[in-house]
Order: C-alpha cells, then sequence, then structure tokens
C-alpha cells in the first residue's frame, strides 16, 4: 500500500475544499497514513465473489405522492443565509471574469 | 423535595404528573435547577432552553387541568442530542461551522417528542458531527463524566448521557452512527438503544453517514427507554429510508422482562486483544446471571466482524466527505473570507478551513481518498463486501439465538485527553458497537456493573435481529432486575452526586 504523502494530502484537501495550512499537511500525512494503513486490511476480501452492500435496506425509489404541502416561506428558507439580496443567496463570483 | 424528583425514573415522573401529585412545572423547575448547580462542572448542554421548556410544562399542567388525557411521557423533561433540528432554537451539531444557526424547522423526532408533550430542556453536547467517541471533538469543549469529571463521558453522545447520570433529565436523546448511543451509555452507567435502521426519522437529523446514522432512546432504566422508544419510532414520509411497518411492542416487552427458554449468542469475536480485564470479568458474569435466568448460552464464530472496523473507517468517511458537501459557507452556517474579490470556491475551501475540526477534516479526507479512482474498488469496494459478509454472519448467527450479547466497549472510561491525538487508540472504543451498524440491525446497552479495578461502569450490549427491538427490551428488563435484585438498588444510585 502506498504512503501518504504531504503532497497527497494537499491533493486530497483541494478536492475536498478545505484550505490547509502548511502545518496542517503533515500532521494530517502522517494519521491518515495510519489509519488507512489500518483499514487496508479490508482488501483481504477484494477476490472474494461477494456481492457489495451500500445500505442495511433494499430500497428503491421510494416516493411521495407528488401533492402541494406547506413548505418553507423565502424569508424561512433565507433566514440562515450569511447575505442575500433580492429574496436570494447572495454568493460569491462562481464564473471567472472572461 | 427536588433532590427526589430528578431522581425519579421517567415512567415514575408520569404518573405523577398524571395523578396530580407533582406538577410538569415542578418537575421542570427540578430539573433546570440541577443543570444550574451542576453543569458548570458536567458541560452537558451547549444549550439550555428555559423558557420553552416551562411553557410546554405549563401547557401540559393545563391540559390536565382541562382533564385531558396525557401521554404516557407528557410532562417528562428530555436532554436532546444537538444534531436534531430544532426551530428557532440553536443546532450546532458541536461544530463551530454551524454556530449561531437557527433552524426554520422542526426535525421529526423533534415534532414527535412535542406532539407526545415531552419538555425539551436543551441541546446536548457532542463529538463535531457525531465523528468520535469522547465528546472532546465537540468545538465547545469536552464534557465529563457525572462518575469521574476527568474522564470521557463516551461519544459521540457524551452530553446526552452525562446530563442522565448526573440527574439533570431522566430521559435524552442519542444518534449511532458506530456506537455514539451505547458507547456513552456502557461509561456513564445508562442505557442506550440503537433501533433497527429505519425505525426512527431522520428528516432533521444532521446526516454524518446516512446508511449507518440512526437516532434513538437514551434513559436511566430499560422501561423509560422503551417508553422513548415508542414516541420517536414509526413511519415518516419525508425520510425515504423510513421503515413502512409498525413498531415492535417494545414497552409491553419491557414490562414483561424474561430469557426463559431464549438461545443467546456470545460470539468468539468480541474478546480478547484490547478487552479490560474487569469488562470481561463483568461479561462474563452477566452470561453466568443469563444461564441463571433460563438462558441456553450458545457460542458463535462470525470472522468478518474481524474486519468490521476497518471497513466502518471506509464507509463512513466515504458517505461524510460526499455528506457534508453541503456546508459550503453559501446558503446557510459560517462564511469567512468573502472579500469580495475571491471567488465562490476560495470561499468555500476557506470556511470549511475554519469551520470544521480536526477529526471532521480527517474523515472528509480519508473518504475523499477511499472514493478516488485507483483506490475505490480497493477500499470502498472492499469495504462494502466486508459488509455483505457481516450481514451474512448475523444472519446465520440468528438462525440459531434470539440475541446476541457482547460487552459494549473494551474498556471503562478513558481519561480526557488520554487518546485525542491517536486517532486509531480513539477508533478502538467502537469495537464491538459496528458491526450491528454495518448491518443495520437492533442493540442496547445496559450496566452490568463496575469494574473492579477502577470502579467505572462496564456496559452490556445486546443484539437482535433487524425489526426485533422489543427482544432488545424483554431480555434488557429482565437482565437490569435481576442485577437490582443482586446489588439491592439500581447501579447509577452509586453515581456522585456531584
Amino acid at each position: 500500500m502506498p504512503g501518504i504523502t504531504r503532497e497527497e494530502v494537499a491533493h486530497l484537501a483541494r478536492l475536498a475544499r478545505l484550505e490547509l495550512k502548511p502545518e496542517e499537511l503533515d500532521h494530517f500525512a502522517g494519521q491518515l497514513d495510519d489509519i488507512i494503513g489500518a483499514v487496508a486490511r479490508v482488501s483481504e476480501v477484494a477476490d472474494q465473489d461477494v456481492p457489495p452492500t451500500s445500505h442495511p435496506l433494499p430500497l428503491t425509489n421510494v416516493m411521495r405522492a407528488d401533492e402541494v404541502r406547506p413548505s418553507l416561506t423565502p424569508e424561512q428558507a433565507l433566514s440562515g443565509a450569511p447575505a442575500q439580496e433580492q429574496q436570494r443567496f447572495k454568493v460569491p463570483q462562481i464564473l471567472g471574469e472572461e | 423535595m427536588s433532590d427526589h424528583i430528578i431522581r425519579l425514573t421517567a415512567a415514575e415522573t408520569a404518573e405523577k404528573i398524571a395523578s396530580g401529585e407533582l406538577t410538569a412545572v415542578e418537575v421542570t423547575e427540578a430539573h433546570l435547577a440541577r443543570i444550574e448547580a451542576v453543569d458548570e462542572k458536567v458541560h452537558a448542554f451547549l444549550h439550555v432552553d428555559r423558557e420553552g421548556a416551562l411553557a410546554q410544562a405549563r401547557a401540559v399542567d393545563e391540559k390536565r387541568a382541562r382533564g385531558e388525557k396525557l401521554g404516557p411521557l407528557a410532562g417528562v423533561p428530555l436532554a436532546l442530542k444537538d444534531i436534531f433540528t430544532t426551530e428557532g432554537i440553536p443546532t450546532t451539531v458541536g461544530s463551530k461551522i454551524l454556530e449561531g444557526w437557527i433552524p426554520p424547522y422542526d426535525a421529526t423526532l423533534t415534532k414527535r417528542l412535542k406532539a407526545a408533550d415531552v419538555v425539551i430542556l436543551g441541546k446536548t453536547n457532542m463529538d463535531e458531527f457525531a465523528m468520535g467517541s469522547s465528546t472532546e471533538n465537540s468545538a465547545y469543549g469536552p464534557t465529563g463524566n457525572p462518575w469521574d469529571l476527568t474522564r470521557i463521558p463516551g461519544g459521540s453522545g457524551g452530553g446526552s448521557s452525562a446530563a442522565l447520570a448526573s440527574f439533570q433529565a431522566p430521559l435524552a436523546i442519542g444518534t449511532d452512527t458506530g456506537g455514539s448511543i451505547r458507547q456513552p451509555a456502557a461509561v456513564t452507567g445508562t442505557v442506550g438503544v440503537k433501533p433497527t435502521y429505519g425505525a426512527v426519522s431522520r428528516y432533521g437529523m444532521v446526516a454524518f453517514s446516512s446508511s449507518l446514522d440512526q437516532g434513538g432512546p437514551c434513559a436511566r432504566t430499560v422501561l423509560d427507554a422503551a417508553l422513548l422508544h415508542e414516541v420517536i419510532a414509526g413511519h415518516d414520509p419525508m425520510d425515504s429510508t423510513s421503515i413502512d411497518a409498525p413498531v415492535p411492542p417494545v414497552v409491553e416487552a419491557a414490562r414483561n422482562g424474561s430469557v426463559a427458554g431464549m438461545r443467546v449468542g456470545v460470539v468468539k469475536q468480541f474478546r480478547g486483544e484490547g478487552y479490560q480485564a474487569g469488562v470481561v470479568q463483568r461479561f462474563d458474569e452477566s452470561v453466568e446471571l443469563l444461564k441463571e435466568l433460563g438462558a441456553e448460552v450458545v457460542e458463535l464464530d462470525c470472522p468478518s466482524f474481524d474486519l468490521a472496523l476497518s471497513a466502518y473507517y471506509l464507509i463512513a468517511p466515504s458517505e461524510c466527505s460526499s455528506n457534508l458537501a453541503r456546508f459550503d459557507g453559501l446558503r446557510y452556517g459560517l462564511r469567512t473570507g468573502d472579500d469580495g474579490t475571491r471567488s465562490a470556491e476560495e470561499v468555500t475551501s476557506l470556511t470549511r478551513e475554519a469551520g470544521f475540526g480536526d477529526e471532521v477534516k480527517r474523515r472528509i479526507m480519508l473518504g475523499t481518498y477511499a472514493l478516488s479512482s485507483g483506490y475505490y474498488d480497493a477500499y470502498y469496494g472492499s469495504a462494502q463486501k466486508v459488509r455483505t459478509l457481516i450481514k451474512q454472519e448475523f444472519e446465520r448467527a440468528f438462525e440459531q439465538v434470539d440475541v446476541i450479547v457482547s460487552p459494549t466497549t473494551p474498556t471503562t472510561a478513558f481519561p480526557i485527553g488520554e487518546r485525542a491525538d491517536d486517532p486509531m487508540a480513539m477508533y478502538l472504543a467502537d469495537l464491538c458497537t459496528i458491526p450491528t451498524n454495518l448491518a443495520g440491525n437492533a442493540a442496547m446497552s445496559l450496566p452490568c456493573g463496575l469494574a473492579p479495578e477502577d470502579d467505572l461502569p462496564v456496559g452490556l450490549q445486546i443484539i437482535a435481529p433487524a425489526m426485533k427491538d422489543d427482544r432488545l427490551y424483554k431480555v434488557g428488563a429482565a437482565v437490569e432486575a435481576a442485577f437490582v435484585e443482586k446489588w439491592g438498588h439500581p447501579l447509577i444510585e452509586e453515581a456522585p452526586s456531584l
């Protein structure tokens, strides 16, 4: 099993949208390496012909009747928004300038 | 007088309110006074809703005065884990990322409690996002174990278990993803039940690992847990994984405890290295007690249980890395670094860095790793196969036995700080509780004595097949009654008065 390097932690943090501090990279690299080293035992069963279980209940496509029901008002839905404008969530720029 | 009130069971409290011997307001005031007196030391609560609780209590007393019939827990105070949304009351999940957030709606569980006239005293401390086994991962500081305030009260639901063990509430709510109801119950000498997956609605319960998370009752007695179980369980159209079937007769089972003629399984994988001698001793005595009470004990071999912890620490982080993506600083909760020049992505990354604690970051990155291409099959894929094997081993076991018993935790409560910087050592606290979450069946922890070497509570775990939650209560009530007879009093009476 490959060890987790500082660079890999930085990559994972980017994927997970965590702006880690430099000292955190070293701290987490050691810990994640320990944890992954320990949990890698599961690969003992990798070659076994066993179906995967993703969920304890065998449910698919659970539907509710498509009926209009009371729901949150716009004011309630926006009540926790860090910023809002014209009854909408106000967010930082998502697309680039060009 | 008020010391007498806080030491009553929930069932006794409800009876006295219904008969008029006590008012709901008196009961609530007694508990609020207790919180005032001891919670500075214990730190079980993150938020106490004094006015709301008293208003609920007054409504119960008015109902009674009007001659209306009261429910079985009407007027009984409860400590609610801060993972369930409460309209108008802060809900933090023990995280800075939700500090100050006031939910605009009640979780289904919260609604059910209110409809049953259960008085919600406040919200309890927990490991951030329910990730932990000690409540040390709370962004708002640790909670002390009432048996020894320098030790952990378990986790993630350590606030709820500590509230019960320090008589700040006779009832509490927890959630159990890998043991977060049962492990805190075990180390505080209280009772906790993880119902069958899907029994209690997850609507309004902040998601950690959705295929494992399950809310459930916490109390000081088996009957009290059953009464609360009946209030919170049942089908909810707002949760697509909610079971659409009648709730098993848990209260009836708790009132008719018996193990006579039952087959009880003891799994050989639930002992060995890492188990404290006093825990094993109390567990072995419990097995002997079960035999004396008329149960037949059967040895079981479940080899895949040895892989459960590893599978869990791939599955739970994988699901959490996806679930916690919603904390993006855009729609609710914390937003940092929005200076008008940064992009949404940059603001999200700065917000999550500032808002999440170490354990949450570790698990998000672990899950991101386990789900990345190249590693997916070896890690997440294999973990899912282990999950199938564990499910199959439980199914084979339950062809031979009615319930399985084990220690709830390998050790008693450890000192605060001891495992804080060693994630793998912390994870071992859930060794015996995790297989049940992976399979989705039901389990309970109840006290079975104090470990001789440290005089701290030991938990006995009872595991039942899915949808047979009533068996937990039938067996639990029998064991509890036998222990109380043996000890001359419930174990919790030996807890320090603080």
